[in-house]
């Protein structure tokens, strides 16, 4: 099956000379949901610019299911909906208008661009608001807004830049279900964000990149299994004054009701329960301390940035 | 895209565009026509009566297409350079730039709403001074035709503009430092032959005198300048602007990095 998305050593560099990508290469298959992650100023962006029109690139290249932007970009970015980082909006302009010139801009006739307007806009909750300027939305609107704009021409793909920075949870789990639906529906989805907790709970597959190039590019699931250590929070219902002994397993007392219990792979967590109930401790909930796939991506760029600072050394 | 398709999205620009103007009409549509009927008013009535004939007119039939003409290119200019360089503020100029519309349509589409707002408030105007004095039209084509081209010549200038422009301070610095002198230079409020022949000249080097006073010929039959001539010039500045402002267009100054 033709990819949804094909990139072939994209480097970009900046008029300043800052080299933002350094020739990655990225594959992401036809109704997949999948996560770019990276810290600040890693690359993402940029990336996602170039597929999106909106950087020229230095080289390499990009092909939109099958056809080469450098060939028929046109037509390539048919197949795309784009929701960037900053509200790029006029201010100024009503809501429903938005939407409904983003669809002529895409060769819909008005009758039909009216009609997938009210659909998207009823859909995510700001059809009330269809009269109103785009200014006097709340933060959380505005971003449902511009993903209403990016699916009002049905795209195949829909690329995702920190759709959620800023929203508050309620908001953001409703746009989780939302996103969950429309990949459902057959729509690829390509995401950027800093909350791991969404890219864990939503991507099947995942890119890490740091400083212009690709750390790791893989499953979910693979990924996960490589997280060498996962710290869990254990509330105990009878106080201690310190953290149990357990033989194997790290521990460390955070008050007289819990206490940090660190695994490494290969541990299990029934052996760690099994030791407790042996002493006598009755475990009454249990957390995890940070999200996994965040312990796993600080790993990551840590050990990145380490053999970018023993290559200087040597 | 089919051309039924780039033809929608032409269309949306245009809506939009007018869409834009007519909501902020006390910004765009109104302050034009009281500086107008001011002109009219102290320059036509008060100024005029003193100063006599002109071109064989009463001074205020002959400044009447000079303004009007003023009108529709700092109105056409202004349209284009303050819509696009706020799309690029606002980045909202990402809309378009994400979308399969290519940028020969996005140029067009932006230029011919600065078209529209420089003949609404051409039109405007027209009809302000007929409260002055009677306008008889000597040859319609050609006062239709080079109120076209003017305006298309001017939304053109405003958009490249547009492009080049990084704060608001640039948006407004070649109508006040070039368009609005060249305006006055350009034999809106006189006759050249009025002028020495040094400064006829001179004179001759600003294509805003070929607009004015080509239209001028079409109301009033009188011209200081050949009018084929002068056609023939604002056509070439049309065609080179145009492959200017596409080229910067499809080279992203300015929009891409």
């Amino acid at each position: 099956m033709t990819q949804a998305l094909s990139i072939r050593g994209l480097k970009k560099v900046y008029h300043n000379g800052f080299e933002a990508l350094k020739g990655i290469d990225l594959d992401v298959e036809q109704g997949d949901f999948f996560a770019l992650l990276g810290p600040n100023g890693a690359g993402k962006s940029t990336t996602l610019g170039i597929v999106s029109s909106l950087v020229n690139k230095s080289a390499g290249s990009v092909k939109i299911l099958g056809v080469d932007i450098d060939q028929d970009f046109s037509k390539a970015k048919r197949a795309l909906g784009v929701v960037p980082q900053e509200f790029n909006f006029n201010q100024f302009e009503k809501v429903y208008d938005i939407v409904v010139c983003q669809a002529g801009y895409y060769g819909i006739p008005r009758v039909e661009a009216k009609q997938r307007a009210e659909h998207y806009l009823k859909e995510l909750g700001l059809w009330d608001k269809r009269h109103s300027a785009a200014r006097m939305l709340s933060g959380g609107m505005k971003r449902r807004l511009m993903i209403a704009r990016a699916l009002v021409h049905d795209p195949k793909i829909l690329i995702l830049d920190e759709p959620t920075a800023g929203v508050d949870i309620e908001l953001r789990r409703s746009m989780w279900e939302f996103m969950k639906k429309i990949n459902a529906q057959g729509t690829t989805i390509i995401l950027t964000t800093h909350y791991l907790e969404e890219a864990e709970n939503l991507c099947r597959n995942i890119a890490i990149i740091d400083k212009g190039e690709i750390v790791q590019n893989t499953n979910m699931k693979s990924l996960l299994q490589q997280l060498n250590t996962e710290t869990f929070i254990l509330d105990i219902q009878t106080p201690l004054s310190k953290a149990p002994e357990l033989n194997g397993f790290q521990t460390q007392w955070l008050d007289s009701n819990s206490f940090e219990l660190q695994m490494q792979r290969g541990q299990h967590l029934n052996d760690a329960f099994a030791l407790l109930t042996h002493q006598g401790i009755q475990i009454s909930s249990m957390r995890t301390k940070s999200n996994r796939l965040e312990e796993l991506f600080v790993e990551l760029v840590e050990k990145d940035r380490q053999q970018d600072k023993n290559k200087v050394a040597v | 895209m089919t051309m039924q398709e780039y033809f929608i999205a032409f269309s949306t620009i245009i809506h939009k565009e007018i869409n834009r103007f007519t909501r902020i009409w006390a910004q765009t549509l109104l302050p034009p026509a009281i500086t107008m009927t001011l002109y009219f008013v102290i320059f036509g009535n008060l100024i005029g009566s003193r100063i006599g004939e002109m071109g064989g007119f009463t001074y205020m039939q002959f400044i009447v297409p000079g303004l009007i003409m003023m009108s529709v290119i700092t109105n056409s200019y202004s349209n284009v350079v303050s819509s696009f360089y706020g799309a690029k503020f606002q980045r909202s100029i990402e809309e378009l730039l994400v979308s399969p519309t290519p940028n020969w349509v996005i140029l067009s589409g932006f230029v011919l709403g600065g078209v529209a707002r420089g003949l609404t408030v051409g039109a405007i105007v027209t009809c302000l001074s007929l409260f002055f004095t009677d306008l008889h039209l000597h040859n319609v084509w050609i006062t239709v035709l080079v109120v076209l081209m003017t305006s298309i010549l001017f939304a053109l200038g405003g958009f490249i503009n547009a492009m080049f422009a990084r704060s608001f301070d640039d948006i407004s610095i070649v109508p006040t430092f070039i368009l609005t002198p060249l305006t006055y230079l350009g034999g809106v409020f006189y006759s050249i032959s009025l002028l020495p022949e040094f400064w006829q000249n001179v004179s001759m080097l600003n294509p805003i005198l070929y607009m004015v006073n080509t239209f001028r010929y079409g109301i009033l039959g009188v011209s200081d300048i050949d009018v084929v001539y002068a056609l023939l010039t604002v056509m070439g500045f049309i065609v080179a602007m145009f492959s200017l402002a596409l080229w910067l267009l499809n080279n992203g100054k300015g929009i891409r990095s």
